[in-house]
């Protein structure tokens, strides 16, 4: 993409974030839910098809886009980017990336306009890092697959209207190869909701368990349309979304430290501004330190993807250390902040608790060691 | 029915102006630009005037060095249907714009051009006015309504204390106020849809307007730092100093 067209698209996405988004944030943690007409006002910003292709009637950007906009998302509360994050991400790339031609065709569009809310169905009560022992069983009659099984966890499921669900298609492989990935629509019949999660932070995200009893699948919905895929499939879904998450996790970060700055250089402690004390500053260093460090390895590694290099290794280390890092950036935002941090008055507050979900979601940070120790090994070994 | 949108690169409304140290104009280097935004309410009104089936083509113009095809480029990505860039690297005053701007009308016949009221840089308010008496046509100033209905149009106005309408005949010069809409965001997909539509480039030579300035700018001033505040002891001390020092009675 020529560079002038990036910044654009970076500027008005901006522009968007901290004039209309940044006012509505105490309302969107008092309500725990964004409110419809900004759901509405995200369609038609056209964020819905960020990442799916131009000739399906989205955008296509490429990474280094695709990362440049997440720093401008990350700087309001993760909700907003929710609202559309499964389409961008975990609940449209599974198609985007290994779809057939006519599933691409029939969904890929009305993800693109927002019409339709994508979401993605691995994690179960007892799978989550564990990925490729999915329980949930998907058996073949005729035309169709029969899937039972329940997903925990499911972020969008409440607005889902079509599910990439992971089932394990062949019982006599317990591992990676017997899973398979379906397009489920979210209205088949025998899908039922559990009741939305109580958690820790990102309130006005909305997870929750799915059920699928005796639920038929048309066996051209099978993603790719070949069995045992799935976990393939799962895995470079995740690779692309883990720039992603950590782009997000870059622009939270520049944002607790604009509030960290702002308050350390109009607070006064001993009769002066707190900014001028060096244990203060010693933070604010180390915060900002951090975050250009991560946001340097988050570009290069998007560089990197769209120049067609395999990006697995790079993808981990990146989400390992800008979760992480936006975790002790929270942290010490609260610490400048005082007594005042814990208060739900200022914004670090509900940030503080929002950002501990990025090192466990879409692969814990223990995952991605493994996976980066994984892929030093290979590359080592050939 | 045609309409005209001159639009003007401005220092993004949302940055903190500093003034050169030699006071001969306000830091422009590495500084954040952005259209104009009562230009951007401009914009806005043409769109909706095209929405609902009035205007049938929107030109977005801008003047001055290569930057302004980044604000041309916005304008489009709002709606705009094709953009003027006049191309000129000196310091243009409302009198030189004015003049251009009639050059554009000449080729263009619009029937509408709708401006914003002033610029937020120099505050000058006086481009609409001076475009309507080189052109002869009438003007609507301070809009915050606009009707069009059988080749008339109806403007209300924002003035002191109140508002005025009017009804003007087509074509004429409409200045929009803050009140008048709230300007969209460009869509994604029309930003990245914008790269494609075209911008005509043009000189004030081929215009056959001499832009030169007319007046000199003397300097340029930070406003008068507002000095602390003083705590009085007593309702007599600020009796006294209210009339002795404030000589507010």
């Amino acid at each position: 993409m020529d560079l002038e067209t990036r910044a654009h698209l970076k500027e008005t996405v901006r522009r968007f974030v901290r004039e209309r988004l940044v006012p509505l944030e105490r309302k969107v943690e008092e309500d725990d839910a964004v409110p419809a007409e900004v759901r509405a006002e995200l369609k038609r910003l056209g964020l819905f098809g960020l990442t799916i292709p131009a000739e399906y009637g989205g955008l296509g950007v490429d990474m280094a886009t695709d990362v440049e906009i997440a720093f401008e998302l990350g700087w309001t509360s993760p909700a907003f980017r929710s609202v559309m994050g499964t389409n961008i991400g975990i609940g449209s790339q599974g198609i985007v990336i290994d779809g057939t031609p006519e599933q691409k065709k029939k969904w890929l569009p009305k993800l693109a306009s927002g019409e339709i809310v994508g979401s993605f169905a691995l994690t179960e009560p007892d799978i989550g890092s564990d990925a490729a022992s999915v329980k949930t069983r998907a058996v073949k009659r005729g035309d169709r697959y029969v899937v039972n099984g329940t997903k925990r966890f499911i972020t969008n499921a409440p607005y889902a209207n079509v599910f990439t669900l992971m089932a394990r298609t062949d019982p006599s492989d317990p591992g990676a190869g017997g899973v398979s990935a379906f397009i489920v629509a979210a209205d088949s019949k025998g899908i039922r909701l559990g009741k939305a999660d109580a958690k820790m932070g990102q309130r006005g995200t909305k997870t929750c368990d799915v059920f699928f009893e005796d639920v038929e699948v048309p066996a051209e919905n099978i993603i790719g349309g070949r069995e045992g895929q799935g976990f393939k499939t799962a895995m470079k879904v995740l690779d692309r979304g883990r720039i992603h998450i950590s782009g997000i996790c870059v622009g939270t970060a520049e944002r607790l430290i604009h509030e960290s700055v702002g308050y350390a250089v109009n607070r006064k402690q001993f009769g002066k501004p707190i900014a001028d004390f060096q244990l203060i500053q010693a933070m604010l260093a180390d915060s900002r330190t951090e975050a250009s460090a991560a946001r340097a390895l988050v570009l290069e590694t998007a560089g990197r993807y769209d120049r067609g290099e395999r990006t697995t290794m790079d993808a981990a280390c990146c989400k390992y250390f800008a979760s992480e890092m936006v975790g002790r950036v929270a942290d010490r935002a609260v610490q400048i902040h005082g007594g005042a941090g814990y208060m739900a008055e200022t914004a670090v507050e509900h940030f503080y608790r929002d950002v501990r979900l990025f090192r466990i979601y879409e692969g814990t940070s223990q995952i991605q060691q493994l996976v980066i120790a994984r892929e030093m090994r290979r590359a080592f070994e050939g | 029915m045609k309409v005209l949108v001159p639009i003007k690169r401005v220092v993004d409304a949302n940055v903190k102006i500093r003034v050169k140290a030699d006071k001969t104009g306000v830091e422009l280097a590495n500084v954040k630009m952005a259209m104009n935004p009562f230009d951007e309410i401009a914009v806005e009104e043409a769109i909706r005037l095209f929405e609902a089936k009035v205007a049938t083509e929107i030109v977005a113009v801008s003047m001055g060095g290569q930057a302004c095809q980044e604000t041309i480029r916005t304008a489009l990505a709002m709606g705009a249907d094709r953009g003027i860039h006049v191309k000129t690297d000196v310091e243009l005053q409302p009198l030189a714009v004015a003049k251009l701007l009639k050059a554009i009308v000449a080729k263009e016949n619009p029937q509408l051009v709708i401006m914003g009221k002033q610029a937020i840089d120099d505050d000058c308010n006086q481009t609409g006015q001076m475009l309507a008496g080189l052109l002869g046509w009438p003007q609507g100033t301070f809009a915050s309504k606009l009707a069009l209905a059988a080749g008339k149009i109806t403007v209300t106005r924002e003035i002191d204390g109140g508002l005025e309408t009017v009804l003007l005949d087509l074509p004429a010069i409409v200045t929009t106020d803050l009140r008048l809409n709230q300007p969209r965001y460009a869509s994604l997909p029309n930003i990245m849809k914008a790269k494609k539509k075209l911008i005509a480039e043009t000189t004030p030579a081929e215009l056959g307007v001499d832009p030169a300035p007319r007046l000199t700018t003397l300097k340029v001033e930070e406003p008068v730092k507002r000095k602390g505040g003083v705590k009085v002891k007593t309702v007599q001390e600020l009796v006294d100093k209210l009339h002795n020092e404030a000589k507010v009675f």
